[in-house]
């Protein structure tokens, strides 16, 4: 799952700054005046502009995948466009690589979209009168690679995309998902470094949608883009993202990682979206997992052991062996058969057959773990070391009162929402 | 006040007059020259035209009919057409015309395809040439002859200048909205993957637009069968002049065959471009 993967601390790779886009005549003067900053109604009546993009500041760093997520009009397309100057921005800055892009002439422009960047469209924007593997080929053609050699980088790619066999075909005679497969192929036959995806799924029906996030989500832990995949829906971005930053009206109002996005929504705009986003989609194992009271160590006895199960009244405590790796579940029964037959190692009081967990695992998927059984999961890290611990209780308690609260506050603030208490978590 | 005053009349006339001197004593060696170039080409054509056997024109013919439009028989209904013209003895006549509407759509694209391209990129030249065009296409085909007649005398030189005025708005019209009806998403997916404005043109929008083109080639050709017939009135050779004759004479009968003969020309181009266009639109859009 993309959104389990921690964000990669690498270098930054795409940085925009006081980034603005006003469409409309006389948008430099209203640029430059201090209504820019009036609420988007009021320009465009008093003005006749429309403000797309606000202010908008934010970075992705290398191999990141970066999600920017807004309602329609929200500007999330037009910003998109910026980055690759298919739309001119009005004013502000952008980086790919540190260079500043705004200050590249039509050549050196042309040679960052050839080299650098890939677009993938909400349309598919495929050349209908080319064949599959003309279009995959293409931005290979336009960089002036022959014909052998593209043909060649076109169809692995296509195979890469699962579309083996249709090279020869037309685009119109593809269905929709294979059709996005070619917009896809096309974009990484360049091999970019970074990838910009405009609502690629959003056309697709939804089967079709969650099969090509998966495979997107494969792929991407395969090449380790960078990639900045607009889209509007909520699900996909926590499904795909390592960071998503949240549009409304043109402004950035909120960045972070799913898990933040969730659970620390910063205005009742992101709560609202985020209410009916199920948690049990996002929240991990990590954030829910508790610390037990006591633990076994595996060099105590089965006495100390018993004493401690009684003093504490617990019925079962996991046995943790050096540096805290995770060995098992010892419970109350199997620990007094072990003293009844003399034993002197708690290794021969586990529970046979212990599901573990990750800090990763999220809680969804940990309904079917709780199900087949009546102990507690408990949870490891990669080393195998012993966590945490979670309860049946625990996961369900953490998604009601967690709803609860969010219906709560929605409906406070959404009484005063219109006084305007946007906009504090800016930049991330 | 029966009688227009005469003190507003203006004699535009007169100045017409003046100016077509001034400019024939100015650029008169420079239409010579054009019209050299002109009358080189079309007797060229035309004697090409004339040395073709009939029987290779009429196979041609009828095996590119059949090819266009996938039928058989409508492959033999244009031989049979063919054979009809030579049957009242117009064949060379109908080579002539055939010659003239040739080198005129030749011309016509020469000149259209790249006017319809630029005026396709440029608002401004589009802005400019619409209501051109739009007069164009109004004027009576008549008025056309006048300015030919003027620059370029009689003959078959003014009778393709004519054609060329009087046809060469459909292509280039065409031309245009072919190129720019192609979807702005597939432009903008060109420019994202860093194609030249050139590449744009030529990978993009120029194929896409192809059946437009086509279409407006299937127009200019009629309309300059249309014109041919009309400008056997300044001395061009042909169907028309025949029809022409048959006016004065009133020989109903000889008129009658010359006008038959150019519908079923008309009908053979018209089906045959018609039917090339249509499958390029298919091969496009599927």
């Amino acid at each position: 799952m993309g959104n389990t993967a921690a964000p990669p601390s690498g270098q930054i790779c795409v940085g925009v700054k006081e980034l603005w886009k006003i469409f409309g005549p006389n948008a430099e003067q209203l640029l430059h005046s201090e209504r820019r900053f009036d609420s988007k109604e009021k320009i465009l009546e008093e003005t006749g502009c429309v403000v797309a993009l606000r202010d908008i500041a934010f970075e992705v760093r290398r191999g990141e995948f970066f999600v920017i997520m807004g309602l329609s009009g929200s500007g999330k397309s037009t910003l998109i466009r910026c980055l690759l100057r298919l739309i001119e921005p009005t004013a502000g800055q952008m980086f790919v690589n540190g260079e500043d892009i705004c200050s590249y002439d039509e050549l050196q422009l042309m040679d960052m979209r050839r080299h650098t960047t890939s677009m993938v469209f909400q349309h598919f924007g495929l050349f209908p009168h080319r064949s599959v593997i003309n279009n995959v080929a293409y931005g290979l053609k336009v960089r002036g690679v022959g014909e052998q050699q593209r043909y060649e980088r076109a169809r692995e790619v296509i195979a890469k995309v699962g579309l083996k066999g249709w090279e020869e075909y037309l685009p119109s005679a593809l269905s929709g998902g294979m059709q996005q497969r070619v917009g896809l192929a096309r974009a990484l036959a360049t091999e970019p470094e970074i990838l910009l995806m405009d609502e690629p799924f959003s056309g697709l029906d939804p089967l079709i949608r969650r099969q090509m996030q998966d495979e997107l989500a494969e792929l991407q832990a395969e090449v380790q883009k960078t990639i900045v995949f607009v889209t509007h829906d909520l699900h996909e971005a926590l499904k795909m993202g390592n960071r998503i930053a949240i549009m409304r009206d043109g402004e950035i109002i909120q960045v972070g990682t799913p898990e933040d996005i969730i659970t620390v929504p910063s205005d009742a705009y992101v709560r609202e979206f985020v209410q009916d986003a199920s948690p049990a989609k996002v929240l991990t194992a990590g954030t829910i997992m508790e610390q037990p009271n006591v633990l076994l160590y595996e060099w105590q006895g089965p006495k100390a052991a018993l004493h401690i199960l009684a003093t504490t009244g617990l019925q079962n405590v996991f046995l943790v062996g050096h540096r805290g790796k995770l060995l098992g579940l010892v419970t109350l029964e199997r620990l007094r058969e072990l003293i009844k037959k003399k034993g002197n190692s708690l290794r021969d009081a586990l529970e046979p057959d212990l599901l573990t967990c990750t800090r990763d695992t999220i809680v969804e998927d940990l309904f079917p773990l709780a199900a087949s059984t009546s102990y507690p999961i408990p949870v490891v890290d990669e080393k195998g070391e012993f966590a945490g611990e979670i309860h049946i209780s625990t996961i369900l308690s953490s998604m009601i009162q967690r709803q609860e609260v969010d219906a709560h506050q929605v409906q406070r603030e959404g009484e005063n929402r219109d006084d305007g208490g946007v906009g504090e978590e800016h930049h991330g | 006040m029966v009688e227009f005053p005469q003190f507003l009349q203006v004699p535009l006339g007169d100045w017409v007059d003046a100016i077509m001197s001034w400019v024939l004593t100015t650029w008169g060696a420079g239409f010579d020259a054009v019209g050299g170039a002109i009358l080189f080409v079309l007797l060229n054509i035309e004697r090409f035209f004339l040395w073709l056997p009939w029987t290779v024109v009429v196979v041609v013919t009828g095996v590119v009919a059949w090819q266009a439009m996938r039928l058989w028989w409508a492959g033999l209904i244009m031989v049979a057409f063919l054979v009809l013209i030579g049957s009242f003895g117009l064949w060379n006549l109908a080579m002539m015309t055939l010659a003239i509407i040739f080198a005129s759509v030749v011309i016509s694209l020469v000149v259209g395809i790249p006017t319809g391209i630029v005026m396709a990129r440029s608002n401004i030249v589009e802005r400019l040439l619409k209501p051109i065009l739009d007069g164009m296409q109004t004027m009576p085909s008549f008025v056309y002859l006048i300015p030919a007649l003027m620059l370029f005398g009689l003959g078959k030189v003014p009778a393709v200048f004519a054609t060329v005025i009087y046809a060469v708005p459909p292509v280039i019209r065409l031309t245009n909205v072919g190129i720019r009806q192609v979807p702005h998403s597939v432009v903008e997916a060109a420019q994202a993957f860093g194609s030249s404005s050139r590449q744009i043109l030529f990978e993009v929008q120029i194929p896409l637009a192809i059946p437009s083109i086509m279409v407006g080639i299937n127009q200019t050709t009629m309309m300059a069968l249309a014109m041919v017939v009309i400008a056997s009135m300044i001395g061009a050779m042909g169907l028309g002049m025949e029809v022409l004759i048959a006016i004065n004479r009133i020989e109903i009968g000889r008129g009658f065959e010359a006008g038959l003969c150019i519908v079923l020309l008309a009908i053979i181009i018209d089906r045959i471009t018609h039917a090339m266009a249509a499958r390029q639109q298919h091969t496009v859009t599927t």
